[in-house]
């Protein structure tokens, strides 16, 4: 380090949504942070880029629920540009020519629904609230650390005893109807509602969406209730879409961040942390710079962190062994199209309120299985199920006047190919090609509309955004690596086995998404514990 | 019962949710869909077209109308330029608001007035002597406002006008598809817009012209609900709801002067006489007793007061004009007269009226708000409006 240069309180490494909040929190309780960013851009995988010129594409991340109304609020992110637009509808087109289209509207909803069952239909609305309810009372969990029933801290213990209260209020039948959802499948706990498959199977996605597991798997029903987490506007609502895309979010943080001092540096690759004596101190950069501090925050997921940048000479070998175990395995890509116009459905010709929407390709639950049995063998599903926006609808900005982006979220894409993951450039384009094709069936026009196609395989997002095995979230959001468990069961609270490094990405609780508790959290643990 | 506007024809094919209401006397959409979240963000992200047809228009030509005009309006209309546009107040003879609208110069001798009243009389009795005809253009016109970040290029599209050189408060003459109108710089948005007039024939021609040219844009209809909204961001009070017409009501307390509902910046004082000059000079000197202030509600403390009867917070889904009783420790010190949630600031904004010593910026009152049938309290504070005034509003 020269003379007179900057002494940071804390170096964050990775400037992706969590970075971002994490340096924002720490600059905000005045400590002067760093934030190193490899790429020419912040953001991470909450980005957005112009790949193809005047087209705008949410190249990973495309919609947003989960993001905490208090970060929005403490780092009065509106003022910076964060704004979010409505998506209110999900369209799901069937084999048979016919669809299912539910929207914000209760009443036209049930009338969509009743089309397959008069008896979903009336029950649609009550699930609904079931699982806002159930939604709204296991919310304490993502705004806080996660409780650590291994913990003797009388602290810790009344935080635990009063969670235990809050749930047993409940009453019993509420505990015995969670403890199913925590291990059922997201298709049996359906159907313990609804009877009509054209309403289980789109229901079901939400279920294994950045896992590598199926509708009839269990553990999936849990994840289903992150989709009635999501709190736009302080009120209970589904999705919505970023203005100027998931990557209007990160510059929204960032200019919030610098606002409060934060320094970002991009195309700043950290090669590896410095550690002596078991303890953090610094980083050293691709170009062989030194930086040190106070504190190092990794921003990176677990696997990254300790088996790339830290090294597992550092690590006791139990520790190592626990990281090496926390399951990354991506099982998704992305498809990301500029449209010379709107494509339209076979079924639901023209322009409507369907199109502007999620359009979800999950016309049954075999269909969804099948699309999963490839993957379990080391192949892409030939018939994938997708998530589809079209953000240009109700976004003008991210397109051209007249012109659209469609952003396609495609499952399952395993990392580890039969092949190997490797192989993933050599079967890139045939992937792109199998969820193309696989479009087509339902929009005929689509081929001839696409002006540009960026495909993303689970390698290149490990490649070009830093994630590893192309994991969405840090790491599966499967029970045995949630909460406390998350990355590493006695681990869970931002600090790790080094000192003074701590994680503040979706590798730790309450994960991925674009959240941002884990760097919220991280940064409240850090300045809890005089860290920094 | 209200009646069709010009643009009838096509808003009620649009209408699906069968939401309307009476507005001036004519039949207005609510909202299109159901909810209007999605007409509301076409007035902030893309360009909203909305039937303002109901609008009252009055033509004034003639040798004398600027002087008409500067003594009934508290602005001095004679300065007025060919071409602009002017917001004003108008009073009555004790300084009490009676109306507000525009007025625009369409030559030397020609003005537009719209107003939210009905004002034909008010302009014949304070227009004696004048040399000064005033015709009642109300249904002779329709107008549309096309608000929103890409009403811009949706008029350079539609039209032949040279709509870049056209100024914030600017009119100018135009075609669209042959059809001759007015295009204003103007609206009730407070985002960048424009206001169109057409002869009441012109109406669904321009109606077609606009959408078509608007659709690669992501231009929606809109109606009073997404307005409403919009126009409480950027903190426009609205007649018969924030304020009340002097002439219209019974009790003294209920005028309002134009100090007292934030319109003081449009009273031009230091020019000959014009109506309510005396009382407004008066005001001046003594101080107003009540001010128009913005307020934030402080969702933190809307939160656990929820939470304190075991649920989320809610607000309704409109921007809603029920008069809330505002507080300074236990007295009553004015009253919230419109209220929204704002999508775009994530915040709880509110107008109010509120005595002047309870008005500076930063000042913590409180305000009512009901929750299972209680009525109970949370803190808002005093904020400068507009709470919402983008860059792009007046940019050139």
């Amino acid at each position: 380090m020269s003379a007179g240069a900057v002494r940071y309180d804390a170096i964050v490494v990775g400037a992706g949504h969590n970075g971002l909040v994490c340096a924002a929190y720490l600059a905000k309780a005045g400590r002067k942070v760093l934030v190193l960013e490899r790429r020419h851009q912040v953001g991470g995988a909450t980005i957005t880029e112009e790949i193809y010129p005047g087209f705008h594409y949410s190249c990973c991340s495309y919609v947003v629920s989960l993001l905490r109304p208090w970060i929005i609020r403490d780092l009065d992110l509106p003022r910076h540009g964060y704004e979010i637009l409505p998506l209110e509808e999900t369209f799901t087109p069937f084999a048979d020519g016919r669809y299912l289209l539910r929207d914000s509207d209760p009443e036209r909803t049930k009338r969509a629904i009743a089309k397959f069952s008069k008896r979903d239909a009336e029950v649609y609305k009550q699930f609904g609230q079931a699982m806002a309810e159930l939604g709204r009372l296991v919310k304490p969990m993502i705004d806080g650390p996660a409780p650590d029933p291994s913990s003797r801290d009388p602290r810790e213990l009344l935080r635990l005893a009063r969670f235990a209260r809050h749930l047993r209020g409940q009453g019993e039948k509420w505990l015995h109807g969670n403890l199913k959802m925590m291990t059922m499948s997201a298709v049996d706990f359906l159907a313990e509602w609804f009877e009509c498959e054209q309403l289980i199977a789109p229901m079901s996605v939400s279920g294994i969406i950045g896992t590598f597991l199926g509708v009839r798997s269990p553990g999936t029903a849990y994840v289903l209730l992150h989709h009635y987490m999501g709190e736009i506007d302080g009120s209970y609502r589904a999705w919505g879409l970023p203005k100027g895309g998931t990557g209007s979010i990160a510059n929204a943080i960032a200019a919030a961040a610098r606002e409060a001092g934060v320094e970002i540096r991009t195309e700043a690759p950290v090669e590896r942390l410095l550690v002596e004596g078991g303890r953090a101190t610094g980083v050293v950069l691709g170009n062989g710079d030194e930086l040190r501090a106070r504190t190092v925050v990794s921003g990176v997921d677990p696997h990254r962190t300790f088996l790339g940048l830290v090294g597992e000479e550092h690590l006791e070998p139990e520790f190592a062994r626990q990281v090496r175990r926390f399951k990354m395995r991506g099982s998704s890509g992305k498809v990301n199209l500029a449209l010379d116009a709107l494509p339209e459905f076979a079924c639901l010709p023209g322009f409507g309120p369907h199109l502007r929407g999620d359009i979800t390709i999950a016309p049954s639950v075999d269909y969804l299985e099948r699309a999963y049995d490839d993957a379990k063998y080391g192949a892409f599903s030939k018939r994938p199920f997708m998530d589809i926006v079209i953000p240009s609808l109700t976004d003008p900005t991210v397109a051209p006047p007249g012109k659209h982006v469609m952003s396609i979220f495609v499952q399952y894409a395993p990392y580890h190919l039969k092949e190997g993951a490797a192989d993933w450039p050599n079967q890139r384009e045939a992937f792109g090609d199998a969820v193309v094709d696989t479009l087509s069936e339902y929009l005929p026009n689509l081929k001839e509309r696409i002006l540009h196609r960026q495909v993303l395989t689970p390698w290149d997002l490990e490649q070009v955004y830093g994630l590893t095995e192309g994991n969405i979230f840090h790491g599966e959001l499967s029970l045995e690596q949630l909460a406390f468990l998350r990355p590493v069961a006695g681990w869970s609270r931002y600090a790790t086995p080094i000192d003074d490094l701590w994680m503040c990405a979706s590798g730790t609780h309450p994960g991925g998404g674009i959240m941002g508790a884990p760097g919220a959290l991280c940064a409240r643990a850090m300045l809890a514990a005089r860290a920094v | 019962m209200p009646i069709p506007s010009p643009f009838h024809e096509r808003t009620q094919a649009l209408c699906t949710s069968y939401r309307w209401k009476d507005w001036a006397g004519y039949a207005a959409v609510c909202s299109f869909d159901t909810a209007h979240d999605r007409e509301y963000f076409a007035f902030r992200e893309s360009a909203g077209l909305l039937d303002v047809s109901p609008l009252f228009k009055y033509e004034v030509h003639g040798p004398d109308a600027a002087a008409l005009l500067s003594r009934m309006m508290v602005r001095d209309v004679s300065k007025l330029r060919v071409g602009r546009v002017a917001y004003s107040c108008w009073c009555d003879d004790e300084g009490k608001v009676i109306d507000d609208g525009t007025v625009a110069r369409l030559d030397d001798d020609y003005f537009r007035v719209t107003a939210a009243d009905p004002t034909y009389y008010w302009l014949q009795a304070v227009g004696r002597g004048f040399r000064a005809a005033i015709e009642d253009s109300s249904a002779r016109l329709a107008v549309v406002a096309l608000q929103g970040p890409r009403s811009r290029e949706v008029l350079r599209a539609a039209s032949d006008a040279a709509i870049d050189a056209l100024e914030f408060f600017g009119v100018t003459r135009a075609r669209v598809d042959g059809l001759e109108v007015w295009i204003s710089r103007t609206g009730y948005t407070g985002d960048l817009g424009y206001e169109i007039w057409v002869e009441r024939g012109g109406a669904l021609p321009l109606w077609d012209a606009l959408v078509a040219a608007g659709r690669p844009h992501g231009l929606e209809p809109a109606g009073l609900d997404a307005l409403d909204v919009t126009r409480i961001e950027a903190g426009f009070i609205l007649l018969g709801v924030d304020y009340y017409s002097a002439p219209k009501v019974v009790l003294e307390a209920r005028k309002s002067t134009p100090d007292e509902i934030g319109l003081g910046w449009t009273v031009d004082l230091e020019r000959g006489p014009f109506v309510g000059r005396d009382a407004i000079a008066a005001e001046r000197r003594r101080g107003s007793a009540w001010k128009l202030v913005g307020l934030q509600v402080s969702w933190e403390a809307l939160e656990r007061l929820y939470e304190s009867y075991g649920l989320p917070p809610s607000l309704p889904a409109t921007a809603r004009r029920d008069g809330l009783p505002v507080y300074f420790g236990e007295r009553q010190v004015g009253k919230v007269t419109s209220h929204t949630w704002s999508p775009l600031l994530k915040k709880y904004i509110a107008l109010a009226s509120v005595e002047s010593e309870h008005a500076d910026l930063g000042g913590v009152l409180e305000m009512e708000h009901t929750v299972e049938f209680e009525r109970r309290r949370v803190p808002a504070t005093v904020v400068k409006t507009p709470f919402f005034d983008p860059e792009r509003k007046r940019k050139p």
